[in-house]
């Protein structure tokens, strides 16, 4: 995974402000899908999550289930004017982060039971 | 008929310029005095101020709250049924004039605010109002001398913590219960979203003693993480996502206290081949409810957004849907007319449109739509998508993932097992469609898709007295029924020996 010059901007700027952070991939409503910008340790990470990278020195995590769903594509996170809620770091600062994404491989279809 | 825009001659609602906290039956300025614009999604401008509060005002709030617990949770349950049904009353006098602003902080279009979101959240006070009046302790015979009792008791103070697709709705479904059942709470909205239920407290907040419900504004980090991480509050309540739904059980288990979450899916709307077997109204039906996952602009935590048709009427259903689909294009959400409003915010704007994108990249084809719509004037700033159906199938990430857009990923099964293997094949579990003529087959269905609602030849109807709450990682507990006042209240239990006699044993 990766981030472009304006998300790795703004991790350095909350990293100034904030100290060590971490990141993990939510899901579900609202703001699920969006990634999620915590100090370091805010989140207690579970054995059954992945770390997926690292984007300006900032380890990033996902859910294994998600990450079951996921690991087909690359991540790239950017940065949006925006208002996240969640408990994510940027929010306040009215901009917020994005996790838009490019393909390793193209699935492949499922086979159905009659095939 | 278009509502006049809020604060212009003839709208039915009026902004302040700035607001402040709602505190103890006071409007109070934040301790940091510090505020964020808010922004009308309709057209992209901000239109009013909100307290970016912090920690200080969540602890003044939750002292409020503790000075009104006592007195509040010993309020007969008539007295409180009272004030609810009141405060049910005063919304729906102002059933136009709260639709407009609900409208004008989120996007939705007015149609909906007038027939479902207000008149929805009047029914859940009316509900609870009922629900809290013919609720019981139990008793039991132990032996012949020994009797338990149990009785309910409020949590105290609870802490509610509210999205942004249905901000008074969502409001409600949590208050209602919570209040009932004599708790006090400290509500923080979403920050997408705060003016409407300020204008909601504004409404109705002599209605309720000082103290017994106050309402801070903020952002997540700043005001949401001290209300759930508090150990002031007996409960947490959270509507979101899965990572903060994580944090708010991290939050909640330093505390030992209870949560409930209500965190979202990727329901699917199954359509088995009898949909088509006759030339009549359910077929319309049937398309309808297809064409449903672009209600609320596909911000809703049980939109419809995994479509699974049988394959033999798989050609014919995907094109009479998507021609009926293709009607309901964005307009201004004031127009009664208007069915598909703006997205509540750019960043949510820009998480669909990233999902396009992908879903472009996994190669499913755009039946409809796939891209941002462009309104003219002043709608031109607003944050619209055109509704969008992708053929797929159900490993691509847009079958998977909750957009909260007006998306919809089609695919198609073979037989009745293939359709629960697919419906199943996902991480969430909190809505699901069946629609089918056959009983045995909408029964079977319903029973094996691992959701906690199953539509069954309707879909979006959200009526108080039926239970909504998630299998899976779709969250923990059960709203809209007298089930939820379970989660607001304690079990005190006395158990009572009429013996006269010592038990002789010690």
């Amino acid at each position: 995974m990766t981030c472009t010059p304006e998300a790795a901007e703004l991790i350095r700027a909350l990293r100034a402000e904030h100290g060590p952070l971490m990141f993990h991939q939510s899901g579900g409503c609202c703001d699920g899908s969006a990634p999620m910008c915590y100090q370091l340790g805010e989140l207690r990470i579970g054995a059954r999550d992945v770390l997926l990278g690292e984007i300006e020195g900032t380890p990033f995590y996902i859910g294994g289930d998600q990450w079951e769903r996921w690991q087909h594509t690359r991540l790239v996170i950017d940065v949006v004017p925006g208002r996240g809620s969640g408990f994510s770091l940027e929010a306040p600062t009215g901009k917020r982060f994005l996790t838009r994404s490019e393909l390793c491989e193209i699935p492949q279809t499922p086979q159905g039971p009659q095939d | 008929m278009i509502f006049a825009t809020p604060n212009q001659d003839g709208s039915k609602v009026r902004f302040k310029t700035r607001y402040g906290n709602y505190i103890g039956g006071e409007w109070k300025e934040p301790v940091n005095g510090k505020y964020f614009e808010n922004v009308t999604p309709v057209t992209g401008r901000a239109f009013c101020e909100i307290p970016r509060s912090t920690g200080e005002d969540i602890e003044k709030a939750l002292d409020a709250a503790h000075r009104a617990k006592a007195a509040w949770g010993k309020t007969s349950a008539p007295e409180r049924s009272a004030i609810l049904h009141k405060i049910a009353d005063r919304m729906e006098q102002n059933l136009e004039m709260l639709a407009v602003a609900e409208t004008w902080d989120n996007g939705k279009p007015i149609r909906e605010g007038l027939a479902a979101d207000i008149p929805l959240a009047v029914d859940h006070l009316r509900y609870f109002a009922g629900a809290i009046r013919a609720q019981e302790g139990r008793s039991s015979q132990i032996d012949d001398n020994t009797v338990a009792y149990h009785f309910h008791e409020p949590l105290g103070v609870v802490g509610q913590i509210i999205p942004w697709n249905f901000p008074i709705l969502m409001a409600m479904w949590k208050l209602a219960p919570a209040l009932a059942a004599g708790n006090c709470v400290v509500l923080k909205p979403a920050e997408q979203t705060p003016a409407s239920i300020l204008v909601l407290m504004e409404l109705v907040g002599d209605l309720l003693p000082p103290g017994v419900l106050n309402v801070v504004n903020g952002f997540g980090i700043e005001a949401g993480k001290p209300l759930a991480s508090s150990n002031r509050v007996a409960k947490v309540a959270f509507t979101g996502e899965t990572t903060t739904g994580r944090l708010i059980m991290q939050y909640a288990s330093e505390n030992l206290i209870p949560v409930t979450l209500e965190l979202g899916g990727k329901s699917p709307n199954i359509f088995f081949e009898d949909v088509l077997a006759k030339k009549d109204a359910f077929v319309d039906k049937a398309l309808e409810g297809f064409g449903l996952f672009a209600l609320n602009q596909g911000e809703v935590c049980t939109c419809p957004s995994r479509a699974l048709i049988q394959q033999s009427i798989h050609g014919e259903f995907i094109e009479r849907a998507v021609a009926r689909a293709k009607k309901h294009v964005p307009g201004n959400p004031l127009d009664v007319s208007t069915t598909v409003g703006a997205q509540a915010s750019n960043d949510q704007l820009e998480k669909i449109l990233s999902y396009l994108d992908i879903g472009r990249k996994e190669g499913a084809k755009v039946l409809l739509g796939g891209e941002r719509a462009k309104l003219s004037g002043d709608l031109s700033g607003g944050y619209y998508v055109m509704p969008t159906v992708f053929a797929g199938h159900n490993k691509m990430r847009v079958f998977q993932e909750e957009i909260f857009g007006p998306v919809v990923s089609t695919t198609s099964f073979q037989d009745f097992d293939d359709a629960i293997a697919i419906a199943n094949d996902t991480l969430y579990g909190l809505g699901a469609g069946v629609w089918t003529r056959d009983v045995n087959t909408a029964y079977r269905a319903g029973r094996a898709i691992q959701a906690g609602r199953v539509w069954t030849n309707c879909y979006h109807l959200y009526p108080a007295h039926a239970a909504f709450g998630g299998y899976k990682q779709s969250g923990i507990g059960r709203e809209n029924h007298q089930m939820m006042l379970g989660h607001y209240q304690q079990t005190k239990n006395l158990l009572v020996s009429y013996d006269p006699n010592p038990m002789g044993f010690f």
